[in-house]
């Protein structure tokens, strides 16, 4: 009876149940787009990292992300990488901020990856036009389709120039977006080197692959041992430092979370609104309810049903309208990404929404006196 | 053969509000309700009939005074306690019906049986005896709404009685029906009170339901200031009538 009579509650007033409806709908779109984004952007920035085969990464001292590696570590440091016990191999990385000329006119800034494909390390995923080893071809480069208008080419086969060097496009990825909205441009490090001037064999990172019979730490306390003004950083903790430089230093990822608590103070307080009215409307009946020896946990019962049963219809009409957002988003330079676990933790705050917005109504019939049903 | 006696209230006292402001509601008023009786409470406006009627129904804690119902006292009960005295012995009849305008005549019976912790099957067919018992066996699935106000009060009736309570307390069950209507409902009233394992308390000012009453308290200004029995004073009345006019034949 609970749930009957929380339900006929909740629906007897059509107005104020589509407002509290539009509350929870509102705040969960809100809410789903942040997270979505912040989760959408945490994956852009660690996507290199991800995607690299590596079990350690040798950084200059003080690198701050992915994208800001520096250029200064020299093959005397790789060498002596080389020749730590338990390396495999030591790829070098060239990662720098790069302008790209289009051929039409203007200019926008870039990411060039420089990554030799034959080395294992950092490969090109997702390619749909033309091959991984298609950059090892003269001035070619590899581009993700959905900046192909950023950078004001069409596709496979237009030419531009990076800083004074001319570039041919060799092949087309999808879905390696770049959080800085600097598109990530592919070439082999030698051509990397030349098109930005860099001297010698210098390099922004090596990638340290280990023997399958390495103990990771040991080899990576004997790296930090051998190589001054550089740091050695495991796959998880270069991931935290990129996210941490772009995520909170910057302040975009506060804004993001900033946003989704926003989102979920004003389902708070909307719900919280129009579950007050709908229980002071039905004071009197709640009262009944004490007069006829209710528990007060039983009126509080009802009242939770109904803010759970607002809580779901209000989840899954956000979650659709959410839904369609997604689907929009993964288009743009900035996806917003819904996975399982997003959805689970949506459903949690909204019922832990409704259920902070009921305390106000609950501290109100835990008021009632039932003898206020007499004489009426 | 003594009437058992279901509710015994003793030397009732009962102040209200604070400081400056506080009434003495209640001075010192003792009632006891016997099963298989129908008594009528009667008095003025201000006289302190609600305030009984809600100490009587365990809603209101006396300042003094000792109340025993179902042979539990409920002194010194806390307001969760005093629910389940309520649960366990009272059924409620309201002047407005108090029924819930979202549920049909079925439910609103059910939810006093489920309020109870009685599981669905058993609420299902104690609620619609309940409703056919009091008449209503052609209205279990109407709502309130569609209900007229006599119709309301025998769904309040059934609610009351579905519980199996042993006293029922009505607060002037007939001032919002219409005479028909009303004695529709006392006459209910007092069928139900007929069973031996139950009493009824009806609060009302409305003299049209003497008839039906086994016993009258009459309280004014806060006190018992009267008792009677109709039955037995028409009883006697007759008695003497026939007396009369005995001697009047001789």
């Amino acid at each position: 009876m609970i749930l009957t009579l929380a339900m006929r509650n909740l629906f007897h007033d059509r107005i104020r149940l589509i407002v509290t409806l539009v509350g929870i709908l509102f705040s969960i779109v809100l809410v789903a787009v942040q997270l979505g984004l912040y989760l959408g952007a945490k994956r852009m920035i660690v996507d290199m990292i991800d995607n690299a085969q590596g079990e350690l990464w040798i950084t200059t001292y003080g690198a701050k992300s992915f994208e800001e590696g520096g250029m200064i570590l020299t093959p005397r440091e790789r060498h002596a990488a080389l020749a730590t016990p338990g390396v495999k191999a030591v790829i070098p990385l060239v990662v720098t901020f790069a302008e790209w000329r289009k051929p039409g006119g203007g200019s926008t800034n870039s990411v060039l990856v420089g990554t030799n494909p034959e080395d294992g390390g950092l490969a090109p995923w997702g390619i749909i036009e033309g091959d991984a080893k298609s950059i090892s071809a003269p001035d070619a480069v590899l581009v993700d389709k959905s900046y192909l208008q950023d950078l004001g080419i069409n596709g496979v086969g237009d030419t531009a120039q990076i800083e004074q060097g001319r570039v041919r496009v060799s092949g087309l990825t999808d879905g390696i977006r770049s959080f800085t909205m600097a598109p990530y441009i592919f070439t082999t490090a030698n051509r990397a080197r030349t098109l930005m001037g860099i001297p010698g064999e210098n390099s922004s990172f090596f990638l340290v692959q280990l023997q399958p019979d390495a103990n990771v730490e040991t080899v990576r306390a004997e790296l930090k041992s051998k190589l001054n003004g550089t740091e050695v950083l495991s796959k998880a903790e270069f991931r935290e430092r990129s996210l941490d430089q772009w995520l909170f230093s910057t302040g975009a990822g506060v804004a993001l979370i900033g946003g989704a608590i926003l989102g979920l103070i004003v389902g708070v307080v909307i719900v919280a609104q129009t579950l007050y009215s709908s229980t002071k409307d039905h004071l009197n009946e709640f009262a009944t309810l004490r007069a006829l020896g209710s528990t007060s946990g039983y009126i509080i019962k009802v009242i939770l049903a109904q803010a759970a049963l607002s809580a779901v219809l209000g989840y899954v009409l956000g979650m659709a309208i959410s839904m369609v957002v997604v689907a929009f988003s993964g288009q743009t330079a900035l996806p917003i990404l819904m996975t399982p676990g997003l959805a689970l933790f949506l459903f949690a705050i909204t019922l832990g929404m409704c259920a902070i917005s009921a305390v106000s109504a609950i501290v109100k019939v835990t008021k009632i006196d039932p003898a206020m049903v007499f004489g009426r | 053969m003594t009437a058992a006696i279901v509710m015994q209230a003793t030397d009732i006292v009962k102040d209200l509000g604070f400081g400056a402001g506080k009434v003495r509601a209640l001075k010192g008023v003792s009632v006891s309700l016997n099963a298989g009786e129908l008594t009528l409470l009667m008095g003025p406006s201000g006289s302190g009939k609600t305030t009984l009627l809600s100490i009587l129904g365990c809603i209101l804690a006396p300042t003094e005074g000792r109340v025993v119902v179902g042979g539990e006292s409920i002194e010194g009960l806390g307001p969760e306690q005093l629910a389940a005295v309520r649960r366990r012995h009272i059924g409620f009849i309201f002047q407005s019906y108090n029924l819930f305008p979202t549920l049909n005549a079925m439910e609103n019976v059910r939810l006093a049986l489920d309020v109870r912790g009685m599981k669905s099957p058993e609420t299902l067919v104690r609620a619609e005896q309940a409703l056919r018992d009091v008449g209503l066996g052609h209205r279990l699935r109407s709502y309130p709404r569609n209900m007229s106000g006599g119709e309301q009060q025998r769904v309040a009736v059934a609610r009351a009685l579905a519980g199996a309570p042993s006293v029922i307390l009505a607060d002037e069950p007939t001032a919002a029906l219409d005479s028909e209507n009303g004695q529709s409902v006392m006459a209910l009233l007092q069928e139900l009170a007929k069973d031996k394992t139950r009493a009824v308390l009806a609060v009302t000012h409305d003299s049209r339901t003497i008839p039906y009453a086994d016993r009258i308290i009459r309280i004014e200004d806060g006190k018992i200031v009267g008792e009677e029995r109709p039955a037995q004073a028409r009883e006697n009345i007759s008695q003497i009538n026939t007396k009369r006019k005995r001697k009047a034949n001789v």
